[in-house]
């Protein structure tokens, strides 16, 4: 189905990790709070009282998608706002109790950049390493825990290689030594049954943009009793724990989304599986082409690969001349210009790094969209051997050109 | 993201290919960077008749490449050292900033190319 307008031309919408298109009819609950519902949620006359409620409902819904209270979930302005939150408000909530905080090396730039942020500030940081798949080992965890640990945060799927992480053993861990345990569930919630009583975590991040949500809405799941420092100061929204007066339009959409994922997600996941197994098998047909994260254990609508011998933004850029929208981790497609560190983290040296592609999936997509792709995809990867230096090594008989 | 010269020389690509037996190979780039690019270059009679390209590297780089194959040919080596990194990304319409440093190797590439021309002797021009 073509949600992207345009030309005329068949357009293949593939890159749902960096965002979805709105569902209608999250759309229309939301209209109501553009217009004539209006009111601050913190005023006392009807309007505002309205607008309180409609919130409300939202966080019932939202709460109810991953099996949690609605007094544990506080809405943020995004799944980056509820990492960083949940980060710095945790390692500040607990520096009387320790200084060390352990995350992976595939965790989102919210994340890592929060780390950064808590070393500067005195705490000591261990950036777990993973396996080629990108599987963080509870027992890596266990054995870099010291008496000075207070926060563990793993991230629940990785959107660059799609592998989704042993959150529950790792929770274990953490729950046995009263660590306090997040989770980073933006490309999961939505997308994969999330039930935070049986993952065992404390805290949790999640974006309403990764199941067809708005844009500006995002919400931190923090269990009862656990205490969080706030991010943003000010008034008492969110039980003074988040200021700022509510995105009530959002936050509104926020819930409806989260309602229709509830009540929709095993044919969501059938639905975007059947594209997502069509595409990797059809890719690894083509030589010289492997499957990034896990193969069985990865998110239902994520297929990522690397490409020998070429660059990621070329295959993108000749990819949108035909319609089709994905994503790549190479140093070009980033601002800063450096290979992904997620792709170096399961061992992949830096040339090859350049070569990542990644599929994401949704309601949108069809069988013949897939068909039409993988028609185009073996022919673009040509083209650009053709121009590339490399493709003459391999006669040479070495695998794959790493230098650099 | 990239101008209409840029797309157009990324989607038609001039001059890709090796010379065989080139009179002059140049190679340039850091793939940490992402972009390594090879030109050669056939030159008779003090002129550069023929530049080919093979890049590993992003749209960018591949437009650059595929750019300064066309602005090279016809010039002679001393003129063909004369083309800057800043000439190739005028006669594309510009490069977005990040691409600037990264995927500008064609001048450096192009360079390297001649200078090996020159030190094979096949003519020595001073």
């Amino acid at each position: 189905m073509n949600i992207i307008p345009g030309d005329g031309m068949r357009k293949c919408y593939f890159d749902y990790v960096a965002t979805n298109p709105l569902h209608p009819e999250v759309l229309n609950t939301m209209m109501p709070y553009f217009k004539e519902e209006f009111g601050n949620p913190l005023s006392i006359y009807e309007p505002g009282q309205r607008a309180k409620k409609a919130i409300e409902e939202a966080r019932e819904q939202v709460a109810s998608m991953i099996n949690a209270r609605p007094s544990t979930i506080i809405f943020t302005s995004s799944g980056a706002e509820a990492n960083s939150f949940a980060l710095k408000g945790m390692a500040i909530a607990k520096q009387n109790q320790g200084n060390h905080v352990i995350v992976s090396r595939v965790e989102h730039h919210s994340i890592l950049s929060s780390a950064r942020f808590l070393e500067k500030s005195g705490f000591v940081v261990t950036y777990l390493p993973v396996d080629k798949y990108g599987f963080v080992d509870p027992e890596a965890v266990k054995d870099s825990i010291t008496k000075e640990t207070i926060v563990i945060s793993i991230i629940h799927a990785s959107s660059e290689i799609g592998t989704i992480e042993p959150i529950k053993e790792i929770a274990i861990v953490a729950q046995e030594r009263n660590i306090t345990m997040h989770t980073d569930a933006v490309a999961t919630t939505g997308n994969i049954p999330i039930d935070v009583k049986d993952l065992g975590v404390d805290l949790l991040s999640m974006a309403a943009h990764q199941f067809y949500g708005p844009k500006g809405a995002g919400a931190l799941y923090v269990k009862r009793g656990v205490r969080i420092v706030p991010l943003i100061c000010g008034g008492i929204q969110e039980g003074g724990r988040r200021a700022g007066t509510e995105n009530v339009p959002a936050i509104v959409g926020m819930g409806k989304a989260a309602e229709i994922a509830k009540s929709g997600m095993s044919r969501r996941i059938e639905h975007c599986k059947k594209l997502r197994d069509k595409i990797i098998e059809g890719v690894l047909k083509i030589p010289n082409v492997h499957l990034t994260g896990h193969h069985g254990n990865r998110l239902p609508h994520h297929a990522s690969f690397v490409v020998e011998f070429i660059e990621g933004e070329a295959m993108l850029l000749m990819l949108s001349m035909k319609g089709i929208y994905s994503a790549s981790g190479s140093a070009c497609t980033s601002k800063a210009l450096k290979s992904s560190p997620v792709l170096l983290s399961i061992g992949i040296p830096t040339a090859l790094a350049q070569g990542s592609i990644v599929f994401s999936l949704g309601m949108s997509n069809t069988e013949e969209e897939v068909d039409y792709f993988l028609e185009e995809f073996p022919r673009i990867i040509n083209r650009l051997r053709e121009m590339s230096p490399f493709m003459k090594k391999k006669e040479g008989g070495s695998k794959c050109y790493t230098g650099g | 993201m990239y101008s209409e010269k840029v797309n157009d020389h990324f989607m038609n690509p001039r001059n890709v290919g090796e010379i065989l037996g080139a009179d002059g190979i140049g190679i340039e780039g850091n793939l940490a960077c992402g972009d390594v690019m090879q030109i050669s270059i056939q030159v008779e009679n003090d002129k550069i008749v023929d530049a080919k390209f093979k890049t590993f590297g992003c749209g960018a780089a591949i437009a650059v490449s595929s750019m300064i194959t066309e602005m090279v040919k016809g010039k002679t080596p001393a003129d063909a050292l004369k083309i800057s990194k800043e000439d190739v990304v005028q006669e594309l319409g510009g490069l977005p900033p990040q691409k600037m440093h990264c995927s500008n190797l064609g001048a450096n590439a192009l360079r390297k190319a001649v200078e090996d021309y020159r030190k094979k002797g096949k003519v020595y021009i001073a």
